[in-house]
């Protein structure tokens, strides 16, 4: 039967583990290449209808040469052999909308969207772990209770209401932030002034994505701490004579910070996700827009590019945290 | 709570003081559950709280919540009445949040289920399958499902599910390892029953709990989900929702923004009502989570 304990020689691991964990990844980028060749072909109509249609007519020898051109007309898996060489060679297809090669178009906006989910990441950690140490550690139940409220209702808030209210606000009624974009139009700005500009453009969006990644941190570190504030260790400190803040500082919040880790990269594509209707409500010029005017536009080779280059990046996060783990917990380390 | 009632309650009280003592001990569970029951009535009942279809221009636009007596939510831009889109949507919602909820949690438990209790093999490649679907941002994968085939309340359905069954696989395949090494499964397994039969009523009745606490918080995501989708346009075009409602007064948000402040509300609610649900729920299948110790601090 298949439970029967395996071999001890079997156990044995032939590799080592960050070679393991890459090999491991790799079927999954086939999968995920697979599934956007699939979604291509089973989408209405093919790139020849597509190209057709902005020329407003064409005959049926002109699309049957188009086929011809593209690769359309041959069987399903010289096709999709085809598709993979291109992907190998990072090629992603051209936009039509945009007349650029899909790959550019993606790069041009990344950094955009980083600098958007990189700082959202940041003030989420800095804050929900504050946060819920403080709810944790704190005498006041008080305290714990409104930590508790605050991440409740920031579980059940649409983050793009949310950013759509904030603008009411702080944009509409009390002119303090810009509305929308990532500079202020027609003005040329250079050094600190432009870091200003771009700092309270960034305010209200980030802040929105940041707010549903707040509270589940929040939750986990108030958790987390809880556990670890019950062990040996703690009362140690404690009786040497370590303050109540030097106790939680340097020996509880590190230890309570492992589920951290791991919950940020579980939930880095959920972030990817968020930036998509943030974006668009703020019209922040980054990938989460192009996806959208990708749809409206119905250029369906951009839009499955922007979702493979995206799963890529996920599954890259999710690999570098797999292997910096040990360095967060080298306990781990000794299980595998 | 701890302390006795002095005088035995009347016969005819009891059972309402058995529901507030369930209350008491679980705030959560009891504050969702009735936040849920409203919005269920509000739902149900909303031919008989309304006279208008939400779709039709009924009164004159920009009308203030509060200012006519005959549309206490006020009407939108093209003077659609709020108040019936509100409770017309909320059927919609619903509709999505319990369909896409139990599409997950149960394609979530039986995967979950075999690759605990099957192992080896099987296990991994059910356990890459969820990596997959893990490692797609849901929102851009269920965007491409709504495009490419046809924004329907069916496809934002099954998109939702498709993006959260792994949650619940993940949860349940832990519970279905410990079950599979419980005594009845050997002992099943020694009176010669075969192994998907032993799945089906041995092992998924045991591990059945984490995901079917779970279908209330996955019901509020695909709610969210659907606001999202149909705020971008994106949403079943031939019914109303939340999410339409907040994306067509969006195009009046510096002067009417009520417009999109009270859908909005409505999914907040909704959404708040069922996290409160889940969690009340999960706290009574794991009691021994709450009343964590707080140690020396």
């Amino acid at each position: 039967m298949s439970m029967a304990p395996r071999s001890p020689a079997k156990r044995r691991r032939p590799w080592p583990y960050p070679l393991r964990r890459v090999c491991q990844a790799l079927p999954l980028v086939v999968v995920i290449a697979i599934t956007n060749f699939f979604w291509l072909r089973l989408a209405p109509g093919d790139l020849a209808d597509v190209i057709a249609g902005e020329a407003g007519a064409a005959t049926p020898e002109f699309m049957a040469e188009l086929r011809r051109q593209f690769g359309t007309d041959q069987p399903l898996a010289l096709q999709f052999v085809a598709y993979l060489k291109r992907l190998v060679h990072l090629d992603l297809g051209w936009s039509f909308r945009y007349n650029e090669s899909v790959l550019h178009l993606i790069l041009d906006r990344l950094p955009a969207t980083a600098l958007l989910l990189v700082s959202a990441l940041l003030l989420a950690l800095l804050i929900g772990c504050a946060a819920g140490t403080l709810a944790a550690v704190s005498r006041w139940r008080a305290v714990d209770i409104a930590v508790s409220v605050l991440a409740t209702l920031g579980f059940a808030t649409p983050l793009f209401w949310l950013g759509l209210m904030l603008m009411v606000l702080f944009s509409a009624h009390l002119h303090w932030l810009p509305s929308g974009g990532m500079a202020t139009l027609g003005v040329d700005t250079h050094g600190w002034a432009r870091v200003r500009d771009i700092a309270a453009h960034m305010a209200m969006p980030v802040f929105c994505l940041a707010a549903y990644y707040l509270a589940i941190y929040a939750r986990l570190m108030r958790a987390s701490v809880l556990e670890i504030v019950g062990h040996d260790f703690v009362r140690t400190a404690r009786a040497k004579g370590a303050s109540r803040f030097r106790t939680v500082v340097s020996h509880v919040v590190p230890n309570a910070l492992l589920p951290i880790v791991t919950m940020t990269a579980l939930q880095f594509g959920t972030l990817f996700s968020g930036s998509v209707a943030i974006e668009t409500v703020f019209s922040w010029p980054g990938l989460g827009q192009l996806s959208l005017d990708a749809v409206s536009s119905r250029d369906l080779n951009l839009l499955l590019g922007i979702l493979f280059v995206s799963s890529l990046l996920v599954l890259a996060v999710n690999l570098i945290t797999d292997l910096v783990y040990g360095w967060f917990d080298p306990r781990i380390e000794v299980q595998r | 709570m701890s302390r006795p009632v002095q005088f035995p309650p009347s016969r005819s009280l009891r059972p309402l003081l058995a529901v507030l003592r369930v209350a008491g001990k679980a705030p959560s569970l009891a504050a969702g559950t009735l936040m849920l029951l409203a919005i269920v009535a509000i739902a149900l009942g909303a031919r008989h709280l309304t006279a208008y279809d939400p779709m039709d221009m009924v009164g004159s636009p920009f009308i203030w919540p509060g200012t006519d007596a005959g549309f206490p939510l006020g009407t939108d831009m093209m003077g659609r009445d709020i108040l019936s889109g509100i409770a017309w949507g909320a059927r919609v919602s619903l509709e999505i949040g319990v369909a896409a909820g139990l599409l997950a949690a149960a394609a979530g438990a039986l995967i979950g289920a075999v690759a605990g209790f099957y192992g080896g093999f099987v296990d991994e490649v059910l356990m890459r399958v969820t990596e997959f679907f893990q490692t797609m941002p849901a929102l851009l994968f269920t965007i491409v499902m709504v495009v490419v085939v046809r924004p329907s309340v069916a496809t934002i359905v099954l998109s939702v599910a498709l993006t959260n069954w792994p949650q619940v696989a993940r949860l349940v395949r832990a519970e279905a390892l410990r079950v599979s090494r419980a005594e009845y499964v050997q002992a099943a397994r020694v009176i010669g029953m075969s192994r998907p039969r032993i799945v089906v009523t041995h092992v998924l009745p045991n591990v059945m709990t984490p995901a079917i606490v779970m279908i209330s918080i996955l019901a509020g995501n695909a709610i969210l989900t659907e606001a999202v989708l149909s705020f971008l346009g994106l949403g079943d075009p031939n019914v109303i929702t939340w999410g339409s409602m907040i994306g067509s007064g969006r195009e009046a948000l510096q002067t009417a923004w009520y417009m999109t402040a009270i859908p909005g509300c409505a999914v907040l609610v909704t959404v708040l009502a069922l996290n409160l649900l889940g969690n009340g729920l999960n706290d009574l299948a794991n009691p021994r989570r709450r009343g964590a110790q707080r140690g020396v601090l």
